[in-house]
């Protein structure tokens, strides 16, 4: 079996953002990176259903900057077999040109599975992974929060509103995938030391024109400040006056 | 001509979903700036055609129908052929969906069959020129984007609740189309859809969510949250991750960076100090009432308004004012 796995560097996010000069991005200074939340659920889910077959591949691919390298790294040191770096500085907000890009790399490269993480966690688009999947002719689901392969053969389930339904699909085939399927393992010592020694190739990423950009960045509106009513149920009153009078939602 | 738009009436079991009409009220707003028409296309088992007046009071001028057995459930490929198929049919500036959980699998796959990159998740869009310009959130809601789309047509998905369904009659003219290529084909197949609580509000659609965090110190206790969600009428009710990682309540009532991200005229946190995973999930709801023991709690700073003091206490209270206040 021989998986890839498309991963993206992205920011911690539990931090205060600022708008960089340009007023096109976040301000990077200080910021900690890391593997963005799915796609270290997706890694962890490869590396399981390799583990468990006893034999097979995990290919990481990451585009965007040198740094990428370290998010590769860190997912060769979680056991992923080698990796692929697409170099794009910056990362384009185009999920086409991403996609082709990396459809480029995955043609012919004799994947039974590729898995993307449902989105990233920054840029929020989720799209990347089924527009690979279009690129490359595959079946596809988005958003898998179980997933299962046997016999050249996938199941996976997808949480709806209020409801779930069962998928099925031959490989190969992309996955993208949800916060439930695995969560992710911290890389060992040992891991940490056999990756610095996993090959990782860097090539320059073939992302075409790019037709989607993001014009500005902004901090949403301040929520007004709020009130503390008072305490306890003395308060309730007015709360419902509020609600009715001020608010209009009751 | 390439000034119509199309929009994706989402339905589910035979009937339409709330998004199918906040498709085609955007899709309205862009039409009558491109000066085109709107036109709907609803997919359904046999009978979904008798959905499609509701569509032309929606303001949609062609309600195109697709019937196929197959499509009693979503069927993403045939689907994903059959949009991207009318939209050059029939001339299409703009193509718009709804980011639920069915249009984050089917809006990428029609934009990638047409070759365009995906406007996703926008909670605002107009048309600007040769372009299409949409607001969306990032870095978990901390940051909104602008982004700017230079593809023809303009695939987009509007995050679900940022388009509030407007009535715009028109008496729309319906058509029935056969399916591109044989649906019964598709390599991915739906092979159950397990239904929820079907009498329940989902998270996604009440105007009201009530939601519980670990404030309430025990499982048993979360009935307080539900008397006050059925005070309301017209509410559902919601949980931090805590407290479904607790088995309180399922993961599906999870609201947060990493579960559902909603928006409801009025939300009612109870317990819930305000962990910035959970704000990530409910930062955008119009008012904010917080209930919590502790005033430092960060949940204070996003509430419009606050009681501190005992849930336990509080709540019953505010069930009982709710139920004088509805007249009930």
């Amino acid at each position: 079996m021989k998986i890839a796995v498309c991963i993206k560097r992205v920011p911690e996010m539990d931090v205060r953002f600022k708008i960089a000069p340009s007023g096109k991005g976040v301000d990077e200074t200080g910021l900690k990176w890391d593997i963005s939340d799915f796609d270290g659920y997706a890694v962890e889910a490869a590396l399981q259903m390799t583990e468990k077959l006893g034999s097979g591949e995990v290919v990481v691919l990451s585009l965007g900057p040198d740094a990428a390298q370290e998010t590769l790294r860190k997912a060769l040191s979680m056991g992923a077999t080698r990796a692929v770096h697409l170099k794009a500085d910056p990362i384009p907000f185009d999920n086409f040109a991403i996609a082709r890009a990396l459809a480029g790399e995955l043609q012919g490269g004799g994947y039974d599975l590729i898995l993307f993480g449902k989105m990233s966690i920054d840029s929020s688009n989720g799209a990347v992974g089924p527009i690979t999947a279009e690129l490359l002719n595959l079946p596809c689901v988005a958003a898998a929060s179980k997933l299962e392969v046997a016999n050249g053969k996938g199941t996976a389930r997808r949480e709806l509103e209020g409801a779930a339904e069962l998928l099925e699909f031959p490989l190969p085939a992309v996955v993208s995938i949800d916060e439930g399927v695995a969560r992710p393992r911290y890389p060992s010592l040992k891991g940490i030391m056999a990756a610095k020694k996993k090959p990782l190739e860097v090539k320059p990423a073939q992302l075409g024109d790019v037709r989607m950009t993001v014009s500005t960045m902004a901090l949403p509106p301040e929520r007004p400040p709020g009130r503390i009513l008072g305490e306890g149920v003395a308060a309730v009153p007015e709360l419902v006056r509020l609600l009715q009078t001020e608010a209009k939602v009751l | 001509m390439a000034n119509n738009v199309l929009a994706f009436a989402e339905s589910r079991g035979g009937d339409l979903r709330k998004v199918a009409y906040e498709a085609v009220t955007v899709a309205r707003a862009l039409a009558d700036a491109a000066g085109g028409e709107v036109h709907a296309v609803i997919a359904g088992a046999a009978g979904v055609a008798a959905k499609a007046d509701a569509l032309g009071r929606f303001g949609a001028d062609v309600v195109t129908v697709v019937e196929h057995p197959t499509f009693a459930d979503y069927n993403p490929e045939a689907l994903a052929a059959f949009l991207a198929d009318r939209a050059k049919a029939a001339g299409c500036r703009a193509v718009a969906l709804v980011a639920s959980a069915q249009g984050k699998d089917l809006a990428p796959r029609v934009a990638g069959k047409l070759g365009v990159p995906l406007a996703a998740d926008l909670t605002t869009v107009r048309l600007d020129g040769d372009n299409v310009m949409g607001t969306h959130p990032v870095n978990t809601g901390k940051v909104i984007a602008t982004v700017t789309l230079a593809a023809n047509p303009a695939v987009v998905s509007m995050r679900p609740g940022a388009v509030t369904p407007a009535e715009n009659q028109r008496s729309a003219r319906v058509e029935t189309a056969a399916p591109v290529g044989d649906p019964a084909s598709s390599r991915v197949k739906v092979t159950q859809t397990i239904a929820g609580n079907t009498a329940k509000l989902d998270l996604g659609d009440a105007p009201v969510i009530v939601s519980g965090g670990r404030g309430l110190k025990a499982a048993e206790n979360f009935k307080l949250v539900e008397d006050l969600a059925a005070a309301f009428g017209n509410a559902a009710v919601g949980a931090t991750r805590a407290v479904t990682d607790d088995g309180w309540r399922p993961h599906s009532d999870q609201i947060g960076q990493t579960g559902r991200q909603v928006s409801p005229n009025l939300y009612v946190a109870v317990g819930i100090s305000g962990a910035i995973q959970h704000l990530a999930g409910m930062r955008t709801s119009k008012t904010i009432v917080a209930i919590n023991k502790d005033p430092e709690a960060p949940i204070f700073k996003v509430a419009d308004y606050g009681i501190v003091g005992d849930v336990l206490e509080i709540v019953p209270a505010l069930t009982a004012a709710v139920k004088a206040a509805k007249g009930h």
